[in-house]
């Protein structure tokens, strides 16, 4: 019951009595991270079981796999997630999320927005977000196509499947060397594009990317923010009806529950 | 008291900022009666000067002196204001106060929202800072809304921004408006608060003026709810969040409560500066606080900073309060006893914890890094008494600096010029030639309606704003109300509206106000919410000028009138006096916010036709009136005279109840109240929400009403709503609305196939149709065009 008024990071709602229930996603809380609860929320629908981080505590307490929600970590005024990779907790996020070990898989990481950002300066994934190439904060329902289907957080859409998440930031141009990019390309690493207008100048008109081993994934858009009926972007169905977001937190959940039972 | 508090303290006794300053101890005022203080530059009136005086028996100290010259500020103590102001409380009846936890005169009021659920919410100004400095202005407005919040005991979980802007094509227009529209984002979309909504207003007479107004509501747990008093002797006086500086000193006494002319130096300095990352941490850092339940009494630092803390705190509990004003944590060590006292540096809070809380406190300020420094204690003295290394530097009653301020019995009389204002009718003017009577103009005026500054597609503006976060936004900008769900389980929630008709207020306050508030409620009625609450945000031009104070005390006597009448109680709200530059005041603007409440948001009425609601009936419900004058039509000919529309409360409340019914028994697919721009703003609106358009013919309103198709369209009759329904839904309304014996007409129907609006009816040409693609650019195009090309400038400069 969600009875008292939530704190952020008290991720206390019952999760769901299922076996995905089993698959524990950790959702970090930075000063400043903002879009945490929402991040919980969605592991909740998905039918996961979310545990709360905290930027200061370096242990993952054991979850299968971690989000890195939106928000301003630290305010973001030296440059959007500089300071929170160095944070504790990211050190086990790098060390896990790049373990080559056959034994333990890799741990499974999202990074939305900030989450991204943060990524990108942990250099797990490659390339740069700047400031929008119009300036200005942009809120709005975004059109995606998801070209890679075979990531950790991808593989319940289709290929090439048109989605729309809510997009949502002031630093959500993505930038890389032209090396960096065509090996991206070369190697299927763009995991969504924007379509129906590049939103910011994004190079390529990426939106988000996955690393070599496709365990990791950050993305701009906010898939959070598309899980539940009535508060995501609109679409044929009605006003705020989309919940194309989900399909990223059931991929994990349902892989994890049945790596693990 | 130390005992020798004249002597000054040796050099080698203090840290060297101390030393920059003589201190003017208690005992060196009562010594030196005579020597001249500089009242007239903190904003005092003489007469003011003298009554301090008489309450302390001697002169007031220099920190003294700062503290009542904020505090007794228009901005503070409302002294213009409060004589009228009583009518809220005095206009209502046990009914209204049933829901009602807090009423006015706390931070902010309280309503009860059922099942252990409490709100609260208030609009406040920012309108003098954000015309000096747009985007911190904007920016700490949001700032110091939401601390008002948090003081409360509650999760803050949106904003909403009035705005109120010169003419769209004003040079200065392009400086302030891009500037306050990224200052309320840049602060408010970094708190992670959804903007739900708000206005945008283009006007001249808000030129010089513009009106930033911001609305903040945040939910608690009955059990939440947190007072600003200090109580229990002994307990410990804490300061926590940013460290003090010299931002904003005076921005009460010198921005808020004067008119700007161009004789005086710059005002920027007394802007201050926000930090919206300080405030994200000050708002968990607080709620972990309220949920340990480590606090006994809160308050914010807002105007007037630690004078309005400690004074407010120290005089809503029972005894009085030590503090040791060299604790206080500065960024400037230069400031001197005064200016820290009256620094409205932001992102501050001021607490009272008992000893035992001491230690459990420390720790919730450690794991979120906020600073903080304990600066005394409460005592059973009944005396404010503030120290400066040990030397009484304030020793006062703090109910004289926090309540008994000065109270002005402004002289008001009706303008010498409002009767000639109200007998010049749009009818009778040359504006009304060649009115629109056939088709093709019929079309054209349309499309040229839905291209007015006012009327435009506002994107380019909330586009800038988050209105995702928290995952539990259920509808917002441009719908007619934002609403938001409280509670997961159930879908409990809240809507609000803030609307206001500068024009109609001018033709007529008393009506304006009124017409403010109908708008408001009819707002969150379409919704589907039922009206709780009021909040209230006075814009108004110099309480100096009797005419302009008689457009207060008319906008306030018909608000607490109309207030009583629909049963919704003012829970706070703000005056703003004193806008008006050189002379030119502007339009009588009382912003009225209104609070509505869902069993569950999931009912919500979206505004616009739906794409799979092809062939639905469109029902127009209310009376249709020729009533032009102040209208957006009169405008777009360049026209304001006459007598606004009538208000007709009795009607909104029925129509009210029909649109809430209706949502809650999910009879109706679309909902849009009619208001400025009338019928035909209403229909393009509905078309462009999803760009699905209609077949709509008002021969039935021009039978029925005795009005041509030119007022059918464009008259801005009140207590009016369309509505689409599906037609097995039809016979059950149309029960319900005669049932009421409310006007209820079918006058068409939703088409999702053609892309256009069409219309017809008794004019000449018989039909007109409207391509929604046409409407859309023109409609879209109007922001963009002028302020996009500010930001081009800003990045040609920046290389």
């Amino acid at each position: 019951m969600s009875v008292e008024t939530p704190l952020i990071g008290d991720f206390t709602a019952a999760p769901a009595q299922s076996r995905l229930a089993g698959a524990r996603i950790g959702v970090v809380t930075f000063p400043g991270t903002l879009d945490d609860r929402d991040a919980a929320r969605a592991v909740r629908l998905g039918g996961g079981t979310p545990v709360a981080l905290w930027h200061a505590d370096q242990s993952l307490h054991g979850v299968d796999a971690v989000v890195l929600p939106g928000g301003f970590s630290y305010g973001d005024y030296l440059r959007a997630g500089a300071i929170a990779r160095f944070a504790p907790v990211m050190d086990t996020i790098v060390k896990e999320a790049q373990a080559k070990d056959t034994s333990a898989a890799a741990l499974p990481v999202l990074g939305i927005c900030n989450g991204f950002q943060i990524l990108t300066e942990a250099h797990l994934l490659p390339g740069s977000m700047i400031k929008n190439n119009h300036l200005k904060f942009i809120c709005r329902d975004q059109a995606l196509r998801v070209e890679n289907n075979q990531t950790a957080w991808t593989s319940q859409f289709t290929d090439d499947e048109i989605i729309a998440i809510p997009l949502k930031n002031q630093d959500g141009q993505y930038v890389a060397d032209d090396a960096t990019l065509a090996q991206l390309e070369d190697e299927g690493r763009v995991v969504f594009r924007y379509v129906g207008g590049n939103p910011n100048g994004s190079r390529n008109d990426i939106a988000g990317i996955t690393n070599e081993a496709g365990n990791v994934v950050g993305l701009m858009p906010h898939p959070e923010h598309a899980v539940e009926a009535g508060y995501g972007p609109d679409d044929t169905t009605g006003m705020r009806n989309g919940t194309d977001g989900l399909t990223l937190f059931t991929s994990v959940i349902s892989s994890l529950a049945g790596a693990t039972k | 008291m130390t005992e020798n508090a004249s002597e000054q303290p040796t050099a080698a006794e203090v840290p060297v900022h101390q030393t920059q300053f003589n201190i003017d101890t208690v005992a060196n005022a009562a010594a030196t009666p005579e020597t001249e203080l500089p009242w007239a530059e903190l904003g005092l009136k003489e007469d003011e000067f003298h009554r301090i005086v008489d309450i302390l028996g001697r002169r007031p100290t220099a920190a003294e002196l700062a503290m009542y010259s904020v505090m007794w500020s228009e901005h503070c103590s409302y002294k213009s204001s409060k004589v009228h102001l009583r009518q809220f409380g005095e206009k209502v009846t046990e009914e209204m106060k049933k829901d009602l936890m807090v009423g006015i005169g706390e931070n902010a009021g309280v309503t009860n929202l059922g099942d252990g659920w409490a709100v609260t919410f208030k609009i406040e100004s920012h309108n003098h800072p954000s015309y000096v400095e747009p985007y911190q202005g904007a920016a700490t407005g949001i700032g110091g809304i939401v601390r008002d919040i948090i003081s409360m005991g509650a999760r803050p979980v949106g904003v909403m921004d009035p705005l109120r802007f010169g003419d769209i094509d004003h040079p200065d227009t392009k400086r302030v408006l891009p500037g306050v529209v990224s200052g309320i984002g840049g602060y408010g979309n970094s708190l992670g608060l959804p903007n739900v909504g708000g206005e945008v207003v283009f006007d001249s007479v808000y030129q010089d003026n513009p009106l930033v107004n911001a609305l903040a509501v945040g939910v608690m747990r009955h059990e939440d709810i947190r007072l600003a008093n200090a109580s229990g002797v002994g307990n410990k006086v804490v300061l926590f969040g940013a460290r003090t500086g010299g931002d904003g000193i005076g921005g009460a006494s010198v921005l808020a409560s004067e008119s700007f002319d161009d004789s005086k130096p710059s005002k920027r300095p007394a802007v201050q500066v926000g930090d919206p990352f300080a405030e994200k941490v000050l708002i968990e850092c607080c709620l972990e606080l309220f949920k340990n339940e480590l606090v006994e009494g809160i308050q914010d630092l807002g105007a007037a900073g630690i004078s309005c803390a400690t004074s407010e705190l120290a005089s809503n509990g029972e005894g009085g309060m030590h503090v040791e004003l060299t604790n206080v944590l500065l960024r400037d060590p230069t400031l001197t006893p005064g200016e820290i006292l009256m620094s409205e540096s932001q992102e501050r809070m001021m607490a009272v914890v008992t000893p035992q809380n001491v230690e459990a406190f420390e720790a919730v300020m450690g794991k979120w890094g906020v600073e903080y420094s304990w600066l005394g204690e409460v005592t059973d003295t009944g005396r404010l008494i503030i120290e400066w290394n040990g030397e009484t530097i304030v020793d006062v009653d703090p109910r004289t600096v926090a309540h008994d301020g000065p109270v002005y019995e402004r002289p008001y009389h009706r303008p010498s010029w409002q009767d000639e204002l109200q007998a010049d009718t749009f009818r009778a003017s040359p504006a009304a030639q060649n009115l629109p009577a056939t088709a093709e103009e019929l079309g054209s005026a349309v499309v040229e309606l839905m291209a007015q500054p006012n009327m435009a597609n506002a994107s380019w503006i909330t586009d800038q704003y988050d209105r995702f976060v928290g995952g539990n936004t259920a509808l917002s900008v441009p719908d007619d109300a934002g609403v938001i769900r409280v509670d997961e389980e159930t879908g409990l929630g809240v809507a609000l509206s803030t609307d206001c008709n500068g024009r109609y207020a001018y033709l007529d306050p008393y009506t304006g106000a009124q017409l403010a508030l109908a708008e408001s409620y009819r707002n969150v009625a379409t919704s589907g919410a039922i009206p709780m609450a009021v909040s209230d945000c006075l814009n108004f031009g110099s309480p100096e000028d009797p005419e302009i104070m008689w457009q207060f005390a008319e906008s306030v006597r018909g608000l607490a009138d109309a207030c009583m009448e629909l049963g919704v109680p003012v829970t706070g709200g703000n005056v703003s006096l004193y806008n008006q530059t050189a002379g030119r005041a502007i339009h009588p603007t009382p912003v009225v916010g209104v609070l509505g409440k869902f069993d569950d948001v999931g009912r919500r009425t979206p505004s616009g036709f739906q794409r799979w609601a092809d062939g639905q009936a469109i029902y127009l419900l209310g009376v249709t009136r020729d009533e032009l004058d102040g209208s957006e039509f009169a405008r777009m000919r360049g026209h304001l005279g006459g007598l606004p529309p009538k208000v007709d409360l009795a009607a909104e409340k029925t129509l009210g109840e029909i649109l809430i019914n209706a949502s809650r028994d999910g009879m109706i697919d679309s909902a849009h109240d009619l208001s400025e721009g009338g019928l035909a703003a209403a229909l393009a609106e509905m078309s462009l929400r999803f760009g699905v358009g209609a077949r709509v013919a008002v021969d039935g309103i021009c039978e029925r009403d005795g009005v041509d198709a030119f007022t059918a369209l464009f008259s801005e009759s009140q207590a009016r709503a369309l509505v689409a329904l599906p037609r097995s839904e039809e016979l059950r309304f149309t029960d319900m609305t005669s049932a009421r014996g409310f006007a209820a007409l079918r006058i068409g129907v939703v088409d999702a196939e053609s892309g256009g609006l069409e219309v017809t009816g008794p004019f000449e040409g018989g039909s007109f149709g409207i391509g929604l693609d046409e409407l859309k650019e023109a409609w879209s195009s109007v922001l963009p065009s002028r302020f996009d090309t500010a930001i081009e400038a800003t990045e040609a400069l920046m290389k």
